[in-house]
């Protein structure tokens, strides 16, 4: 049972490191596209 | 285009929950290490996709130094970061499931984990250079670096052949042998963390398209004797 711990502890730290990546990549292409939008270039 | 990433978005969240299904549910447990050995349908397929990612990083870093591709400089920036991603998950996941077996998170000077870190240095220095050095020349050492950055990768991957060392034998071409079932989940779980990647990739290159487009507007703009590039510096830090 002990052991499980560490099963769960990784499956979970794995899908916390992606969805904290993916979360920097929203933020970032929100940001650019406000900044193009600002620029009057907004596709 | 835009109609194949949905689709392939819903494609590959099929594919990780059935991976993990296979994984936590119809994989059999090791006769050794009970159910904890699952945490190689995570560490291993990360490992093979942070290794993948940093063949293409190399390749197009190659490719750049000789042609001076814009394009193939998008693609070692992009391949380099989500590598370093999926490799952080292999140093995370690594020592979690070295605690339960060997009874220590990590084995100081074991050639395999040190080379591992190192590789993971490597790259994130190759990102921070290319974050924070604004010159002419960063594409280009960037490129250098990641070519010596790709020699660690061999080292990495044959250190457990040749050296001795706690981390297990490589589970395909080691002399190993694996349960079938066990195989089939493994390499399950492989595809797809791999769609997965791309997918993350595909995002991460649209993200750098955009960047360089914003960068260039700004340039146009300060160009035209409107107001001076004012984000170009804050906007290199914020978008990478």
């Amino acid at each position: 049972m002990n052991a499980l711990k560490f099963l769960f502890a990784a499956y979970i730290a794995t899908w916390a490191i992606h969805a904290f990546y993916l979360g920097t990549l929203v933020r970032r292409f929100s940001r650019l596209r406000r900044e193009l939008k600002e620029l009057g270039k907004d596709k | 285009m835009k109609r194949l990433f949905p689709i392939l978005s819903i494609i590959t969240a099929i594919l990780l929950a059935y991976a993990l299904y296979q994984a936590l549910v119809v994989a059999p447990t090791d006769a050794l290490q009970g159910d904890v050995y699952r945490i190689i349908y995570y560490h291993v397929p990360s490992a093979w996709t942070a290794f993948l990612l940093f063949l293409i990083n190399f390749i197009a870093s190659v490719v750049y130094l000789i042609r001076r591709n814009q394009k193939a400089d998008m693609i070692a920036l992009v391949s380099a970061e989500v590598g370093v991603v999926f490799c952080t998950v292999v140093l995370v996941t690594g020592p979690l499931w070295a605690r339960p077996v060997w009874g220590i998170w990590w084995a100081p000077g074991d050639i395999r984990l040190t080379s591992t870190l190192v590789l993971w240095l490597i790259y994130v220095s190759y990102l921070v250079l290319r974050r924070f050095s604004s010159g002419s020349q960063t594409q280009m050492l960037a490129a250098a670096l990641a070519v010596f950055g790709a020699l660690d990768v061999p080292l990495v991957y044959f250190s457990i052949w040749f050296f001795r060392t706690q981390h297990p034998q490589p589970v395909i071409g080691g002399g190993g042998s694996m349960d079938p079932r066990m195989l089939h989940v493994l390499l399950l779980s492989w595809l797809a963390w791999l769609c997965f990647g791309f997918l993350v990739c595909w995002s991460r290159y649209r993200l750098e398209v955009l960047h360089r487009e914003v960068e260039e507007a700004h340039a146009m703009q300060s160009l035209a004797g409107g107001a001076p590039a004012k984000a170009s510096l804050p906007l290199d830090r914020g978008s990478r």
